[in-house]
């Protein structure tokens, strides 16, 4: 179809519009303090069905310990990076853990059909509009945050940066994306039946973060 | 039925629809409360407008080379580009995709350019199982109906239609009409379908050339298992969408949300730049982009009407449309509705075809004040009024130019310029026209099917002027 190609970029270039004028850009927001960007995390988050908990850096096995078998999240999805080796050793009781260490095509059925939730590490969360970041990676494939139905997302607290600019701007973004990059703003929710929000529809039904300080 | 009376015809089948009405005047209430509390602030809003306008501008000041750029990208990242100039065209080439890699099911994320191009009649003619996965989407996809709204497409329905639908075609399923547990049964019949699907096919809200990134904007999930769970991901998308640069998506990504949904941010936000990479576990295969022309580039030839193609999508302008509110999308017959589908449509498909869509407004100017990237929409209806009764035929004019001119009007016109340009025939009409006010018609076909009609004074302006001593007209 080069032709088309051909066609179209050919008719583009016949017209060049004679005026296009720029723009100004918006004035430049209050810079949030740490704490502050966490605050506002976590209010958009709960604005938006997230559960966020502020936990010790070392505290987020114990927080799972407890959390996990009382929510009845009994078989657990984890990575094979460092995340999910810390899940191994500490072999929760009554937590059967699954990593992802298979391709999908191998693990499909069990993926979609008998897993409760996911842990996952994220790369940096965005204040602003409550976004965590993701770049899945060999370790932390992309459908470990979206098949299962909790998703659980451990958040170093110093890597809620203020704005989505800023992330794109400091971790030079434009220099090269990976495979997929995400921006995750609560669980999975639709409003196409009546314009009424129901969450929990493709996606996770829970997004559960924990601030690690 | 020529297409002035199909408009009426099918306006009057929603004027008549006391649900339709009431589900859309509910929706649309909600919609412009929700948006306009994402905007507390009005300098900043006008100054973010300002910005997308601008990024959107730079766009198409460059298209053709960002469009090169963006495909050098692209298949450097290992994504593979085609392109369409017609709907057919791009049928075609997704069809071919599909059979090269034997592919018999398919799951869809939400696509307007693929309601464009008809894609899913096209390829369950060829034997190819094709699943709508936004819940909207799937819901008319039961029901046989196109989208009513470019973001809410099954807004004009309500829960009992909706669990009507359910009952008949998910006859399995618990009847309900609760919509957290209809939403629970989509989410059930349709996990399957992306578990078993062989190929994803979505849409792009913005292709970035500087990296090569395809971005998609949605709540659902449905958008990322699409493009993530089958092995095979098709993208489609409309020639305008490209941006330059990486730094121009946060903005436009933060007015759209706002002025769509008035969310801050939608639930997710997908940036694709590659197929699935060695070692990687998930993720498709092949990643294929699919840009279609189909009378996109031709909106170019005209510096004004070019402010068309800077739309982002979001459905703001039909959201406060007074008219849109009133008689819902599918009183329009066409894939876009709204003001942008009155200003969009008559170019893409001719005013010969849907030029009747411009008398689909009242020049309120809701519109033009809404949109985030500040589309002169009431300018352009105006516009493509003047087109669709102009005589003259120029070679690169909106398609259809004209058509809608008639004699007995256009001869009308030219009188009463004539009347008014001419002094002493200006005088002699009002003259006239006052002295003999009883015989003017009460009867004015349609408009006076909803008002009196207008008469003209017992004295005209300049007679009661020169009355109250002023003596130069």
């Amino acid at each position: 179809m080069s032709e088309a190609r051909e066609n179209i970029l050919r008719r583009l270039r016949r017209n060049k519009p004679s005026t296009m004028p720029s723009g100004s850009s918006p004035p430049p927001q209050e810079a949030l303090s740490r704490e502050q960007r966490i605050q506002k995390f976590t209010a958009r988050q709960q604005a938006v069905h997230g559960e966020v908990h502020r936990v010790g850096e070392q505290q987020w096995i114990n927080w799972l310990a407890v959390e996990l078998p009382k929510r009845g999240l009994l078989r657990v999805l984890c990575g094979t990076g460092a995340i999910g080796r810390e899940l191994q050793q500490a072999a929760i009781r009554g937590v059967s853990l699954s990593s992802y260490e298979q391709p999908v095509e191998q693990c499909k059925a069990e993926l979609f059909a008998s897993i409760d939730a996911a842990v996952t590490g994220v790369r940096c969360a965005i204040a602003e509009t409550g976004s965590l970041v993701l770049w899945p990676d060999t370790d932390e494939p992309r459908l470990m945050s979206l098949v299962p139905p909790v998703h659980i997302a451990l958040l170093p607290a110093a890597a809620i940066h203020q704005r989505f600019e800023e992330v794109i701007e400091k971790e030079g973004w434009a220099g090269g994306m990976p495979t997929n990059a995400l921006l995750i703003s609560g669980p999975s929710k639709t409003a196409d039946i009546e314009q009424t929000l129901a969450y929990g529809i493709h996606g996770p039904k829970q997004l559960i973060t924990l601030i690690l300080e | 039925m020529n297409q002035q009376q199909a408009l009426h015809h099918r306006i009057d089948k929603a004027l008549n629809n006391p649900q339709l009405r009431r589900n859309f005047r509910t929706a649309m209430d909600g919609i412009r409360e929700r948006r306009a509390d994402q905007f507390p602030d009005d300098s900043k809003l006008q100054a973010l407008r300002e910005q997308a306008r601008a990024i959107r501008n730079n766009a198409l000041g460059r298209q053709a080379e960002l469009l090169e750029r963006l495909e050098a990208k692209l298949i450097s990242n290992g994504i593979q580009v085609h392109w369409a100039e017609t709907p057919e065209q791009a049928n075609a080439l997704i069809h071919k995709i599909l059979h090269t890699a034997n592919a018999h099911s398919v799951v869809k994320g939400k696509s307007m350019v693929s309601e464009e191009t008809e894609l899913n009649d096209y390829l369950e003619e060829r034997g190819i199982e094709v699943i709508e996965s936004d819940l909207g989407e799937y819901i008319l996809q039961m029901a046989k109906e196109p989208p009513s709204h470019i973001v809410a497409p099954a807004i004009h329905k309500n829960r009992f239609e909706v669990a009507d639908l359910f009952r008949e075609f998910h006859p399995d399923q618990p009847y309900t009409d609760d919509i957290d547990e209809l939403t629970g049964t989509a989410r059930r019949v349709l996990r399957e379908k992306f578990a078993n699907a062989d190929a994803g096919i979505s849409g792009v809200n913005f292709a970035v050339a500087e990296t090569g990134t395809l971005c998609l904007v949605e709540n659902e999930g449905n958008g990322r298992l699409s493009t993530t769970a089958p092995r095979i991901h098709i993208a489609i998308t409309g020639i305008e969408k490209v941006v330059e640069k990486l730094a121009d998506v946060p903005p436009l990504l933060d007015i759209l949300t706002k002025s769509a949904t008035g969310q801050p941010i939608t639930t997710y936000f997908n940036m694709i730049s590659r197929p699935r990479q060695p070692g990687e576990k998930d993720g498709p295969e092949q990643v294929h982009l699919v840009l279609l022309d189909n009378g996109r580039s031709r909106i170019r030839y005209d510096d004004e009407l070019l402010d068309t193609l800077r739309c982002i999508r979001c459905g703001a302008c039909m959201n406060h449309c007074p008219v849109y509110v009133h008689v819902g999308g599918h009183a329009y017959g066409t894939t876009y509705p709204g003001p942008i589908g009155v200003v969009l449509e008559p170019q893409r498909l001719g005013i010969d075809q849907v030029g009747s869509l411009t008398s689909a407004c009242s020049l309120c100017g809701a519109c033009g004040e809404v949109c985030p990237v500040k589309i002169p929409l009431p300018k352009l209806i105006n516009r493509l009024r003047a087109e669709a009764v102009d005589a003259k035929r120029e070679a690169d004019s909106v398609p259809g130019q004209g058509s809608l001119r008639t004699p007995g009007e256009a001869m009308a016109w030219k009188v009463w310029s004539g009347i008014y340009g001419t002094p002493r025939l200006y005088r002699t009409f009002t003259w006239l026209a006052t002295r003999l006010r009883r015989l003017a018609p009460s009867r004015l076909k349609p408009w006076t099917q909803y008002r009196s009609a207008p008469k003209p004074a017992a004295h005209s302006l300049a007679e009661l002027a020169r009355q109250e001593g002023f003596d130069h007209e």
